[in-house]
């Protein structure tokens, strides 16, 4: 038997490395697949509770996240694709078009 | 026994999530990325969630990380990894250890779960994990309780799907096309 708190210790380490992709890493590609790992470790936590709790709604909230991040991604890559032929770089720091 | 099969897919599951951050190519970031979701895959095996598992090998390796790589293969991605490419006249050059450190682990982490593929069986067994009834439960609640997000679910999907369709389309091709046409009009017309 697995005690949930593994699996709870395992999401947060993926989840730091995550932001710490999205948050030290200037390449846009890297930013989102960062992204993508912390959406997954989540993913680990609310099955590990739905788990625990026998509960098959943490399943459900996994597979709601699982569609909106296909998605997510497809919309962004799409916004790469077309800023990138507009603006050949892929570097955060220079794709500020938003003035953000 | 199943506490040794949590913590080596943890293991494996945090030095290529490590390894998503750490390199310097992009391809090699996907590639370790896909391995991480393969490892968190037959984590939600562990957790009683088969149907998750493969949904997860479905959507996310198959979809989202294919569309990843396509994308990166599309754009220029060489003059962030120039400086690994420079010289290579060695056979293995220094960028490749790490590679091959990483090859070798998941290719020790298969080994081993080959080699203990009875005992994981067992262990699923005594969960009860395979067979039928926690995806039929799982099935149930999503179709009569949660009905509804699924629709929306699947609206979110479609607008997503055209959003990225019109994203990505070019206006250029259409200029050409029209001018080819006029010019071919022209052509006809002489």
């Amino acid at each position: 038997m697995i005690p949930i708190s593994w699996y709870l210790i395992l999401g947060a380490i993926l989840f730091v490395i995550g932001a710490a992709g999205v948050l030290l890493r200037r390449n846009v590609l890297i930013v989102l697949m960062s992204l993508e790992l912390m959406l997954n470790s989540v993913n680990i936590n609310l099955l590990a509770f739905g788990y625990e709790m026998n509960d098959p709604r943490g399943q459900i909230m996994a597979i709601f996240i699982i569609a909106i991040t296909a998605a997510e991604v497809a919309i962004a890559l799409g916004i790469l694709v077309a800023l990138l032929r507009n603006k050949r770089t892929l570097e955060v720091d220079d794709l500020t078009i938003m003035k953000g | 026994m199943e506490q040794q099969f949590f913590i080596l897919l943890a293991l494996v599951a945090i030095g290529t999530a490590l390894l998503v951050v750490i390199a310097r190519n992009p391809i090699h970031s996907a590639l370790s990325l896909v391995a991480c979701f393969v490892q968190i895959a037959a984590l939600f095996v562990l957790l009683g969630s088969p149907f998750l598992a493969v949904i997860q090998l479905f959507v996310y390796v198959g979809a989202i990380m294919v569309l990843f790589l396509f994308v990166i293969m599309m754009l220029d991605v060489r003059k962030e990894a120039h400086g690994q490419f420079i010289n290579n006249n060695r056979f293995i050059q220094k960028g490749a250890i790490a590679t091959i450190v990483a090859l070798l682990a998941l290719a020790s982490e298969l080994l081993f779960l080959l080699s203990q593929s009875s005992r994981l069986h067992a262990v699923m067994t005594q969960q009860s994990v395979i067979g039928d009834e926690p995806t039929k439960q799982l099935s149930l609640t999503l179709f009569r309780d949660f009905l509804l997000p699924f629709e929306v679910a699947s609206v979110i999907l479609l607008v997503a799907l055209v959003g990225a369709v019109v994203l990505a389309k070019s206006d250029r091709p259409n200029h050409r096309l029209s001018e080819h046409k006029q010019g071919a009009t022209k052509e006809v017309s002489k």
